[in-house]
């Protein structure tokens, strides 16, 4: 965490969290004003180490903190409030920034839209934000990984290892991404067994350690017998769930060694290799596109090595499904297809390919479901 | 829908009360302490912070999760004890003083905790008080971690305490009024630190209950406000600690309607479910008050009530 003189900001971070952080966090990295380097700035609304989302950000970070050249400067616990704006504005008077990854979805409206116009130098870089040329700045770009992808081949590992033939899904809150999860998840066990279903539990909040506890023991209590999650941070999940004798599927990073015997699988965030080719570009004087993308295929998400509950049946699937989403133009969302509301997605023949952007406005839960958007 | 249906609402809610209630037990138990001497500690919540650190740490190094809840309560009567001094001195606020702790506690607790995230510490054992029944749902709601036991029979025994012993007179003493304890031979400041310091210890182990049992793990946002919650119990218990423990399980079982409420199928509108433990307090509020009554069992000489 840089050292900044006492600002305004100082005070608006009124959360405990935010004040220790700033008053006893870790060591300061200088800020690098010479104009021949790059400094990049990280912000996360969480703990750098949250076994999770901002983990695997973090860890994407430490990647970029090895390049050459290149000064980080990291803000954990960062609300997605004005503190948001106050942030980055100080990464940018302050330290010198001229590239920014603010890594929480709630960051995008209003609170980088609002800040970019005002420095047109400055990159703005948003994790799973919905960019489009007509509607936002130029300096404003948006990048994600398919991660949906992920969660559907963790499906197949818990379609093959459920017996109650129902799963549960540990939820924060109904976004289009997390939706995309749910539904991947359920397609994904349905490969194996057309019966599964599986029961969503919203926490509303991403980051709630006892609401997810107790989300996870309502799922166990209700017959679930493979969980996974879509929450910060899936410690507290994958350790309930595994205590319940409940199988695991991992989800932002690997877990493995939270629940080593119970653990299926895990789709993870892969952002080192994106974040060093992003600042590389940058580097080189070139320009990061827009919008950005990419998959199992393109190294930017992977899954976790699969464990020791998972069947040869099951393995043989999963490969086997894990090399067609490698060659490219794989639908886990395809006709027919239902809503769990009753209303229909896509007839018999369609397919959403999960490069459609029309997958980042999803708002359904697909039959087979149990939960509700709102 | 599974074959026990609706009955999963009150059984998660009963297993949800027992799991989720021992932090806000052990938090307002020691507030209730701390305000029945005349001084109330707001910083509760950063010392559930710091002693859910401390313990886990402590069993994470030790082995010994027993050795964890020491050391938290160590950490926690630390802390109460440097708001006792800090307090005794003239013309010191306990109110401001308490913010500063709260944010002292969870600042260090940040600090020194990075280490202890991705650790995996011993857990509490549970006692199994549901082996009679052959619904699992049931056994995992009657796994009674032990601490939950201690917590119900320490707040009886304050009860008792501050009913027939000679030290909960001299509590109750000090609380009520100062010149009476003065006139008795009492140091009031003296007693008012040690019962902030027992308070700060109590408030130590609810810590060490949510990382070394439930959820079972540190991370920063372990507490999410819980000790806050606690010390607004208090008033709400009317300083009774017996109260509190009603009030503790009322709110632990309130919790798990959200969750529970979704798993049996009413997935619409779960936020108002979430704000369940919140409603019912304002209801029983309501119901409860009184205009003749309003401070009735509040301690005389609490800042907010002079």
């Amino acid at each position: 965490m840089p050292m900044k003189p006492l600002s305004r900001r100082g005070f608006l971070n009124g959360t405990a969290a935010a004040v220790g952080a700033a008053s006893l966090g870790t060591l300061p990295f200088q800020a690098q004003a010479d104009g021949h380097g790059l400094t990049v700035g990280f912000i996360y609304v969480g703990p750098r180490d949250d076994f999770g989302y901002n983990q695997a950000h973090a860890e994407g970070a430490a990647a970029v903190a090895m390049m050459d050249g290149v000064t980080v400067v990291e803000e954990e616990n960062v609300a997605e409030t004005v503190d948001v704006q106050n942030a980055m504005e100080s990464m940018i008077n302050f330290d010198g920034a001229s590239l920014i990854f603010p890594t929480s979805f709630g960051y995008f409206d209003p609170h980088i839209l609002e800040v970019a116009p005002n420095y047109p130098d400055v990159r703005f870089q948003h994790a799973a934000g919905l960019w489009s040329a007509d509607l936002h700045p130029m300096n404003v770009g948006s990048y994600f990984g398919y991660i949906g992808m992920g969660q559907y081949l963790n499906g197949i590992t818990a379609g093959h290892a459920t017996t109650s033939k129902k799963l549960g899904f540990v939820a924060a809150i109904p976004i289009p991404q997390v939706l995309l999860n749910i539904n991947s998840f359920l397609l994904g066990a349905r490969q194996v067994d057309p019966e599964i279903t599986c029961q969503v539990i919203f926490t509303g909040s991403w980051s709630n350690a006892v609401r997810e506890a107790e989300a996870t023991n309502a799922l166990a209590d209700a017959g679930c017998d493979v969980i996974t999650c879509h929450v910060d941070g899936p410690k507290v999940v994958i350790e309930t769930a595994a205590g319940r004798g409940s199988y695991v599927c991992g989800y932002h990073a690997d877990q493995t060694s939270l629940a080593p015997e119970l653990y299926l699988t895990g789709a993870e965030w892969n952002w080192a290799n994106v974040y060093t080719s992003m600042v590389q570009t940058a580097m080189d004087g070139g320009s990061i596109p827009n919008f950005v993308r990419g998959g199992l295929s393109e190294d930017f998400i992977k899954m976790s090595p699969l464990g020791p509950a998972v069947s040869d049946a099951s393995r043989a699937q999963f490969e086997a499904t894990k090399a067609e989403i490698l060659a490219g133009g794989f639908a886990a969302i395809r006709g027919p297809l239902m809503s769990n509301t009753g209303t229909e997605i896509l007839s018999a023949g369609e397919a959403l390919v999960e490069t459609d952007i029309a997958l980042e406005s999803m708002d359904y839960l697909v039959e087979g479901v149990i939960g509700s958007t709102s | 829908m599974n074959e026990l249906g609706i009955w999963t609402i009150p059984i998660a809610v009963l297993g949800g009360a027992i799991r989720v209630s021992t932090p806000f037990l052990f938090v307002s138990l020691g507030e209730v302490l701390t305000e029945r001497s005349g001084r109330i500690n707001l910083g509760l919540e950063g010392t559930l912070v710091i002693g859910a650190m401390v313990g886990y740490a402590a069993a994470y190094l030790t082995g010994s999760a027993w050795l964890g809840v020491l050391a938290a309560a160590l950490a926690g009567s630390i802390f109460g004890l440097i708001h006792g001094l800090i307090c005794s001195m003239p013309r010191v606020n306990d109110i401001a003083i308490g913010i500063a702790m709260m944010i002292l506690g969870t600042g260090l607790a940040f600090y020194f905790g990075k280490n202890y995230v991705q650790p995996v510490a011993p857990d509490l054992p549970a006692i199994p008080f549901g082996w009679w029944s052959n619904i699992p749902q049931l056994q995992a709601a009657l796994n009674v971690n032990v601490l939950f036991l201690i917590g119900a029979v320490a707040a009886f025994a304050m009860w008792w305490m501050f009913k027939s012993t000679r030290v909960g007179l001299v509590i109750r003493v000090v609380g009520d009024s100062t010149d009476a304890a003065r006139a008795m031979g009492l140091r009031p400041n003296v007693i008012r630190t040690f019962a902030t310091m027992a308070g700060g210890a109590f408030a130590g182990i609810g810590g060490a209950y949510l990382s070394l049992f439930y959820p079972g793990s540190w991370n920063e946002g372990i507490s999410s406000g819980q000790g806050l919650m606690a010390v607004a119990l208090v008033i709400f218990a009317r300083w009774n600690p017996v109260a509190c423990f009603g009030a503790a399980l009322l709110f632990g079982g309130a919790g798990a309607l959200g969750p529970s409420l979704q798993s049996a199928g009413f997935s619409q509108g779960y936020h108002l479910f979430f704000a369940a433990p919140y409603i019912l307090t304002l209801g029983v509020l309501i119901a409860t008050s009184s205009t003749t009554r309003a401070l009735t069992g509040a301690p005389g000489e609490l800042s907010i009530t002079k």
